[in-house]
């Protein structure tokens, strides 16, 4: 064990007090729901439906396109008005299944579209969960079933449920914990059924004691689950950092966390899949954070997926005149957004509304090589020189510094002086180094 | 709805206010490089305040020019808006506090230039630099006017009465015989074998150049820029520990010939130096490893230069040396990566 914590790091305020103890509560269904076809890391969904066509709640209007993909369903039973383009929280442009929302409907799902899961095998878990159309809630959005079904030649040892929520002013996470421990044990149960693993810690960041408790309080007796209080630095919450802190180890550069015998899924995502075996319904709603001193009433909401920006901050009162960014997810690593038509998706976490005092909008001035970045880089790269050489273009001798084992925390961005945007240079680079080279005629 | 034709600047949503739009992270940490660089400003300001005690009207003329001479050629040739971020200020203050009280202030005024533009702008400006520009203005006034760089005017005298020709007419150096010197504590060392006493050196009652006389104000003006993680503090710990170390084995040794360890850490400019130049970010590691190689590598320097070279102090070349190595230690005090087996060597 080590010291529930991790080696370098930085400490932005935390901001979560506007919303920590605001209990969950269910937003009503807005007028429209648009579905983007790609919500989740891997290839997206391929449309089931067409226009005209009537969707009951929980209905699949979107096919899983291999392995690497999961289905879309309808969040609210209605009438799909078309499938088009609609701007992506990513900052792209992405086809949607565009669906105008029944009036006085009492949206009554179809019983269960999900199966018991006692009746099934250990495979059919992960692929009753695909079905579900079940992803990482933590932001990735990366498959869920994918992490029920490790390499064969692997061993997991254990499981980790990530409920470190180290992002500034996110609480979505954190409400699951103290509102729902008991679907978060029965999530982990599944999970560790379907990875036959022995064993599973939970990583809460010491500042959710009420989340410890309740968490604590509810472990069932025949589970060999604890509960870790870790120390509250950003990105505790990051796969490799959450590991070091739990079991000392670290997974080695390129590798999986399954290579030092562990699997990390989100707490919201444990207790998602809890909850669609639970209810027989399949991923159409989450738990978002709508915060920030932008926003009139900041609050933790049930939204369905697919709900617009704009539907979710009217809400919540509007925004009022402090508010300056919009931001998808935590400030750290979140995604900006331009369009209030934006639908949201189910990796969204949060929506953040930042205030222009606390934006990084400001100018830019050379590096004076102050070592702060390398200082707080939880990798241990070395920032500075990787900056250095992405403003030259580099992008090959970027390599040699490690640029892959950078995850983009932005902890070297947040605390330079002079404000160099070095985790943006260093995911164009990596874009860059992922395009195929001009041939030379 | 809107129906009328909307003009290209207008919002796409009536009410909502013109939002921001950066990369992530999108909050950041409160400080920022401007500053930093006039937080050091003013820490060095209590430093220019005991060298005008000390050394009356001439250190702030000496100080004036070195600055003047700085900023005007950061305006010149340096980026638009340049001397708004306060590091010329910084090298001006710096360059003015380790120069005597007696120089004409033209020669200042050029060192100020000189630093500015050959020990930065040259390079690139603000943090391309690879030897600290206040230290290369030094070089250059050791160089072009040897003799009015070592005439040291001795304490005492009231505040407005010139500690030399300050006003001398520029290319001329002046004369002024009747101004009393004294010859600096390491110079009586070396030529004359005689120390001067602690309290004297701590206090700052000697001879020397004009902020590099009391020890202890410099002391707690870097602790307070330490406290605010403005410089770090491994460097001057590590110079001092050298020295003390190094010279201390040689007094051990013979302590006839050579000068005890306490005589060693807070004669000359060595405080100044440890403390206000070799901790400019600019020019010393960035790894936390490589701060404590730089400041042995100056301090061993420094007692090397002052115990058998043919000059009193070596401050200035031990730090010049070891700036341009520090790309050289960055490389090899690159720290382990996160799950890789041993540092792979660039």
């Amino acid at each position: 064990m080590s010291s529930n914590g991790f080696r370098h790091g930085v400490h932005p305020p935390e901001r979560k007090e506007l919303t920590a103890a605001v209990p969950v509560r269910r937003m009503p269904f807005p007028e429209q729901v648009v579905l983007p076809l790609r919500q989740h890391a891997g290839k997206p969904a391929v449309p089931l439906v067409q226009r005209g066509d009537r969707v009951e709640r929980g209905d699949k209007v979107a096919a899983a396109d291999g392995y690497m993909s999961v289905p879309m369903h309808a969040s609210a039973a209605g009438i799909v008005t078309g499938i088009d383009w609609v701007p992506h929280p990513d900052g792209s442009m992405v086809e949607a299944v565009h669906i105008a929302v029944e009036r006085h409907s009492a949206q009554l799902p179809r019983p269960r579209l999900v199966p018991e899961w006692e009746s099934l095998a250990g495979d059919d878990v992960a692929r009753a969960v695909q079905e579900a159309g079940v992803v990482g809630l933590g932001g990735a959005a990366f498959p869920a079933h994918v992490k029920m079904a490790p390499p064969k030649d692997t061993t997991v040892e254990i499981l980790i449920v990530n409920g470190a929520e180290c992002e500034p002013y996110l609480t979505a996470d954190h409400r699951v914990m103290v509102e729902y421990p008991e679907r978060v044990h029965f999530g982990t149960r599944i999970m560790m059924r379907a990875l036959g693993v022995g064993r599973a810690v939970i990583g809460v960041e010491s500042n959710k004691p009420d989340a410890v408790e309740a968490l604590r309080a509810t472990i069932p007796s025949d589970l060999d689950i604890s509960v870790e209080s870790l120390t509250v630095k950003y990105p505790q919450g990051a796969e490799k950092m959450l590991i070091h802190a739990i079991t000392g180890r670290e997974v080695p550069s390129g590798k999986l966390p399954v290579h030092v015998g562990a699997i990390v899924q989100n707490v919201g995502t444990v207790a998602a899949i809890a909850e669609v075996f639970e209810t027989g319904l399949p991923l159409i709603e989450r738990i978002v954070t709508v915060t920030g001193r932008g926003v009139n009433r900041p609050s933790n909401l049930i939204v369905p997926v697919g709900t617009r920006l704009r539907d979710v901050l009217d809400f919540c009162g509007g925004l009022n005149e402090s508010a300056a960014e919009i931001v998808f997810g935590g400030p750290m690593m979140g995604m900006v957004q331009a369009d209030l038509d934006t639908p949201l998706t189910k990796g969204t976490t949060g929506i953040v509304v930042l205030t222009h005092e606390e934006t990084s909008a400001r100018a830019t001035l050379p590096c004076i090589r102050c070592g702060r970045c390398v200082d707080a880089c939880p990798v241990f790269l070395m920032p500075q020189q990787l900056g250095a050489l992405a403003q030259l273009g580099r992008y090959e001798d970027m390599q040699q510094w490690n640029l892959a084992d950078c995850m983009l925390c932005g902890s070297c961005s947040y605390v330079c002086p002079s404000n160099i945007p070095l985790s943006q240079m260093f995911a164009l680079s990596k874009a860059a180094l992922r395009r195929p080279k001009a041939k030379v005629a | 709805m809107n129906t009328s034709p909307t003009p290209a600047t207008a919002p796409f949503h009536a009410d909502t206010p013109r939002l921001e739009l950066t990369a992530s992270p999108h909050v950041h940490a409160p400080d920022s490089t401007v500053r930093i660089m006039w937080t050091v400003v003013i820490s060095l300001l209590p430093i220019v305040a005991a060298s005008v005690f000390f050394f009356g009207i001439s250190a702030l003329l000496i100080i004036g020019a070195a600055v003047a001479g700085a900023l005007a050629t950061e305006r010149l040739t340096g980026p638009r808006n340049a001397v708004r971020d306060g590091s010329a200020v910084i090298t001006g203050l710096l360059l003015g506090l380790i120069l005597p009280a007696g120089m004409p202030i033209w020669m200042p005024f050029i060192g100020g230039a000189v630093a500015i533009g050959f020990g930065k702008v040259i390079f690139g400006g603000l943090g391309q630099n690879v030897f600290n520009p206040a230290l290369v203005g030094r070089a250059f006034l050791q160089a072009a006017f040897p003799a009015a760089i070592t005439t040291w005017p001795a304490m005492g005298g009231g505040l407005f009465d010139l500690r030399g020709d300050n006003f001398a007419l520029p290319l001329m150096s002046g004369n002024a015989p009747d101004v009393i010197t004294e010859a600096t504590p390491l110079g009586l060392m070396k030529f004359e074998g005689t120390g001067t006493d602690l309290m004297s050196l701590l206090v700052g009652n000697t001879g020397g150049s004009l902020g590099e006389t009391s020890a202890l104000l410099i002391l707690v003006c870097g602790a307070y820029l330490a406290w605010k993680r403005y410089l770090d503090w491994r460097v001057p710990v590590s110079i001092f520990a050298t020295v003390a170390l190094l010279s201390g084995v040689l007094w051990q040794i013979d302590s006839e010939r050579y000068a005890n360890p306490l005589f060693m850490l807070f004669s000359g400019g060595l405080v100044l130096g440890a403390v206000y130049m070799a901790t400019d970010m600019v020019t010393s590691p960035v790894t936390r490893a490589g701060a404590w190689i730089f400041g042995a590598g100056i301090g061993a320097l420094v007692v090397l230069i002052r115990t058998w070279g043919g000059l009193p102090e070596g401050v200035m070349y031990a730090i010049l040396l070891m700036n341009a190595l520090v790309p050289f230690i960055n490389r090899f005090t690159r720290p382990r990566v996160f799950g890789t087996p041993a540092r792979r060597n660039a």
